[in-house]
C-alpha cells in the first residue's frame, strides 16, 4: 500500500516537474479564453514549431485580459494574440493612442514588444436576431432608444468596460429595462432561442452569419478600433529573431475579418478541434504526433494534473490547518481571531481568490496551489478546534497528572481523541477541493478545469462534460478513500 | 503529609472553598465526606495543582503546590476518578502502561509491573487487552485503580471512585479497596457522598457542606460527638435511604 501510495506520488512530481523542464527553448503561447484567442494562440505555437528553434508550450486559454496580460508581463508566457483598442483602453489606459506605432513605443518600457495588426478588426458591435431586425425596423445602434422594453445579455467584459455597455449607453442615450449578464458563447443560444434580444458580439463571431443575426450599425462611431495583434516579450523576440519573423510573416496582413470568421465558424459550428482549424490556416496539415491527441490520453494526463492539485494542496491545508486548529483551541482568545480570518478567505469567491494570487505569483500551478490550500485550510482547522475543545476535561487533568509532557499529551492523548473530527473534516476539505480545483484552470493551473474552460469558450457541452464527469467521479473516489483511510486514522477504540 | 491552609477558592461568583483547612498524615486513609457541591472535589484538584487557591495554601510534603513545583509533585500520587478515567483509544493495558511510557520504562518492565496489578485487582491478560467500552463498570474503576497504581506513588487520590457502579459491585469493591489501602500503607484521600464507604475505608474524616468544614474527625466522633445537628442530619438521612443521589 505504502509503495502504491509512493509509486504514485513519485509519478506525478515527475509529471509536474516537466511542465518547467528544458526552459531555455521553449516559448510559452498565451491566450485568452474565447475561441478565437485559442485559435489564434494555436497558429502561432504551430508556426514556432514550424520555424525549429524553439519548443511551443501552450497556456491557452488563461482568461481575461487582466490574467492574460499579467501572465506575459510577469514572464510566465512570451505572447498572445491581443487587439488594439484593448492595449489603447484597457492595458496602457489611453484612449489617444491610435496608431500600432504609439501603441508599440508606449509598451516598450514594459519589455514587451507587438506585431503589425494581423488584419482584421474585431470590434464590439451589437446583435439582434434578423427577425426583430426586422419586425422593429432596427439598423442602427440609435434606433434601440426607441425600444427599451427589449432584453440584453451582455458579456461581464462588455458591461463593465468604458468602450462597452457604460459608454456606448451615454453615447447613444440609451436605456435598456433588463440587462445581464452572461458567458459569451451561452448567449448565442440565448439570442436564437429568443430568450434574450440583444447581445453584444465580437465583429468575427464565427456564429454571426449561420444564425441569422443582425449587426446593429455603429452610425456614431462609438466603437473604437480592434485590430488583432500578437503582443510578445521582447526578450524572447530578440533571443528567436527567426521565429519571431515567422510570426510576423504568418499573421500580419493575411487575416482578414471574413478569413477569422470563417475560422472562428469551424471551431464553433463545425466542432473542430482548435488544432485542426490552425493547421488548416498553417497551411501544413499537423503531423501526426502534434493533431489532437487521444481524448483517453489527454484524460489521463489531466487526472494526474487534477490528483496533483488536489493532493499538494491538501496536504499543504493538512500540515498547516492542524496546527492551526490546535493553536487555536490552545489560546482562544487569539484561536477566534484566527479562525475568523481563515473563514473570511472562504468568502471570497474561488475563482477570485485564484485571480488574486497572479500579481503574487503569476499563473500556473504554483498560484493556483496557493490558492487552493488556502481554501482547504477552514474546514480542517475548524474541525481540529472542534475536535480539542470537544475533548473530556477531566481526560486532560489526568494527563497532567499521569505525568505526561505537553507533546506527549498532544500526540498520545489529544490528536487521538480529536481524530474523528479532524479526519472529518479533511474529508469535507478533499471533496471540496476535487471540485474548486477545477477552477485552476482559469488560471493556467490544469487539471481537469482545462476541459470545463475550454469546453465554454468553444461552446462545446461535451467537451465540458468530460471535464466535470472525471472531477465528479474523483471527488466519490476521494470520498470512498477516506472512508477508508478512517480506519487506519481512526483508533478503534473510539470507531462506532 | 497532605495539608490544606485556610484555602478559599472561588469559580466566579461561586465560593467554592471557604476557608478550609484539612491535614492528612502521612501513611493514613483520609475521606472527604459530602453531597454535591460541598468543595469536596475542589480539594482534591488543589492538591493535585490542576487548580490554584485563590487565598491560603496547599502544601504537599511540605512544599506548596504552585505552577513550577505541582509537575514535581504530581508525580508522588495516583489519581482515581470516577469510572476509571480511562482513554477510550486505548487497550486497558496501554491505560495501565501510559505513566510508565512517560517515564521510559522498557517493555518488559512495564509487562512485569501491569501483570502484577492485574493480579492485585483481579484483572485477567485476557481483560487487559480490551477497550475500555468493552468492559464493565467495575472492569474499568479496577483499571483506573491499576493506572493510579502503576508508579507505585507514595500519595493515591480517588474522586468518588466507586460513584458509577451498581450497589453489589460497589460493596465488593469497598472491601477490596479497604484491603488495598491497608496493606499498600498510602496516604490515601477519597472523595465520597457515601457514609458507609466513608465509615469503612476512612481512619479520618472531613464532612464538609456548602465549600466550609463541618466536622473533622473519625467516624466514632461524628457519630457519637457531632459538631452541629447538620452532621447528625446528614448521617442520618443516609443511612434511612442508602445510595441516594449524591455524585459530586
Amino acid at each position: 500500500m505504502r509503495m502504491l501510495v509512493g509509486a504514485a506520488f513519485g509519478a506525478l512530481l515527475l509529471h509536474g516537474a516537466g511542465v518547467s523542464v528544458a526552459q531555455d527553448a521553449v516559448i510559452r503561447v498565451g491566450s485568452k479564453s474565447f475561441t478565437e484567442s485559442y485559435i489564434l494562440g494555436e497558429i502561432a505555437a504551430q508556426v514556432i514549431e514550424q520555424a525549429g528553434e524553439a519548443r511551443a508550450e501552450r497556456r491557452l486559454g488563461l482568461g481575461g485580459t487582466g490574467i492574460t496580460y499579467r501572465a506575459l508581463a510577469s514572464g510566465a508566457i512570451d505572447l498572445y494574440p491581443e487587439y488594439t483598442g484593448t492595449l489603447a483602453r484597457i492595458i496602457l489606459k489611453d484612449a489617444s493612442l491610435r496608431t500600432p506605432e504609439a501603441i508599440r513605443a508606449r509598451l516598450l518600457p514594459s519589455g514587451l514588444t507587438m506585431s503589425e495588426p494581423l488584419g482584421f478588426n474585431n470590434t464590439y458591435a451589437l446583435a439582434v436576431r434578423a427577425e426583430t431586425a426586422e419586425r422593429l425596423g432596427l439598423k442602427t445602434v440609435g434606433d434601440l432608444q426607441r425600444h427599451p422594453e427589449l432584453t440584453a445579455a451582455f458579456s461581464s467584459g462588455f458591461l463593465e468596460r468604458d468602450d462597452g455597455w457604460p459608454g456606448l449607453k451615454r453615447h447613444y442615450g440609451l436605456s435598456l429595462a433588463n440587462v445581464r449578464v452572461m458567458e459569451h458563447a451561452l448567449t448565442y443560444r440565448a439570442l436564437a432561442g429568443g430568450e434574450v434580444d440583444v447581445m453584444d458580439i465580437f465583429s468575427t463571431d464565427g456564429q454571426l452569419e449561420r444564425l441569422r443575426l443582425r449587426i446593429l450599425r455603429d452610425d456614431r462611431n462609438f466603437f473604437p478600433d480592434y485590430s488583432a495583434v500578437l503582443l510578445a516579450r521582447r526578450d524572447m523576440a530578440e533571443r528567436f529573431p527567426r521565429t519571431w519573423a515567422r510570426l510576423r510573416e504568418a499573421f500580419e496582413g493575411s487575416l482578414t475579418n471574413r478569413r477569422m470568421a470563417e475560422l472562428n465558424a469551424m471551431a464553433d459550428l463545425d466542432a473542430k478541434s482548435v488544432p485542426e482549424v490552425a493547421a488548416a490556416f498553417v497551411g501544413a496539415p499537423p503531423a501526426g504526433a502534434r493533431s489532437k491527441p487521444g481524448l483517453v490520453a489527454e484524460l489521463y494526463a489531466l487526472t494526474l494534473d487534477h490528483l496533483l492539485l488536489v493532493l499538494v494542496s491538501l496536504a499543504a491545508a493538512i500540515i498547516l490547518g492542524v496546527p492551526m486548529g490546535i493553536a487555536a483551541a490552545r489560546f482562544r482568545r487569539v484561536g477566534q481571531v484566527e479562525l475568523g480570518a481563515i473563514g473570511m478567505l472562504q468568502t471570497v469567491p474561488a475563482l477570485a481568490l485564484l485571480v488574486f494570487m497572479i500579481p503574487l505569483f503569476g499563473i500556473g500551478k504554483g498560484p493556483a496551489l496557493v490558492a487552493l490550500s488556502l481554501y482547504a485550510l477552514l474546514p480542517i482547522a475548524r474541525s481540529t478546534y472542534a475536535g480539542m475543545i470537544g475533548i473530556d476535561r477531566h481526560l486532560l487533568e489526568i494527563a497532567f497528572v499521569l505525568g505526561l509532557g505537553r507533546l506527549k499529551r498532544l500526540i498520545r492523548i489529544e490528536l487521538p481523541l480529536a481524530s474523528i473530527s479532524i479526519m472529518a473534516g479533511i474529508k469535507t476539505s478533499a471533496v471540496m477541493t476535487v471540485g474548486t480545483a477545477t477552477l485552476a484552470a482559469f488560471i493556467g493551473g490544469g487539471g481537469y478545469g482545462a476541459l470545463i474552460v475550454r469546453g465554454l469558450a468553444l461552446d462545446d457541452t461535451a467537451t465540458i462534460l468530460a471535464g466535470a464527469a472525471p472531477a465528479a467521479a474523483m471527488a466519490v473516489a476521494f470520498h470512498v478513500a477516506f472512508e477508508l483511510l478512517d480506519r487506519l486514522a481512526v483508533p478503534r477504540g473510539l470507531r462506532r | 503529609m497532605i495539608a490544606l491552609r485556610e484555602v478559599t477558592k472561588r469559580f466566579g461568583d461561586r465560593v467554592a472553598l471557604d476557608g478550609v483547612s484539612i491535614e492528612v498524615l502521612a501513611g493514613t486513609v483520609h475521606v472527604l465526606l459530602g453531597s454535591s457541591g460541598s468543595g469536596k472535589s475542589t480539594v482534591l484538584r488543589l492538591i493535585l495543582g490542576v487548580v490554584e487557591p485563590d487565598l491560603g495554601e496547599v502544601l504537599v510534603d511540605g512544599t506548596p503546590v504552585t505552577g513550577s513545583t505541582r509537575a514535581a509533585l504530581v508525580r508522588r500520587m495516583g489519581y482515581v476518578v470516577q469510572d476509571g478515567g480511562l482513554y477510550p483509544h486505548l487497550t486497558a493495558y496501554q491505560n495501565v502502561a501510559l505513566p510508565t511510557e512517560a517515564h521510559r520504562w522498557p517493555s518488559a518492565r512495564t509487562r512485569a509491573r501491569v501483570s502484577e496489578l492485574g493480579t492485585m485487582v483481579g484483572l485477567d491478560e485476557a481483560t487487559l487487552r480490551l477497550y475500555p467500552r468493552e468492559l464493565s463498570g467495575g472492569q474499568r474503576q479496577r483499571v483506573g485503580l491499576m493506572r493510579a497504581l502503576a508508579l507505585d506513588p507514595p500519595m493515591l487520590l480517588l474522586d468518588e471512585p466507586l460513584g458509577a457502579l451498581d450497589p453489589i459491585v460497589r460493596a465488593e469493591l469497598q472491601l477490596q479497596l479497604g484491603r488495598l489501602f491497608a496493606t499498600l500503607g498510602k496516604t490515601v484521600v477519597l472523595v465520597t457522598h457515601d457514609i458507609r464507604e466513608a465509615a469503612l475505608l476512612g481512619r479520618t474524616i472531613t464532612l464538609m457542606t456548602a465549600g466550609r468544614v463541618v466536622q473533622q474527625g473519625a467516624f466514632a466522633d461524628l457519630v457519637e460527638r457531632p459538631a452541629s445537628p447538620f452532621v447528625t442530619q446528614f448521617l442520618t438521612a443516609q443511612t434511612l435511604a442508602p445510595g441516594a443521589p449524591g455524585g459530586r
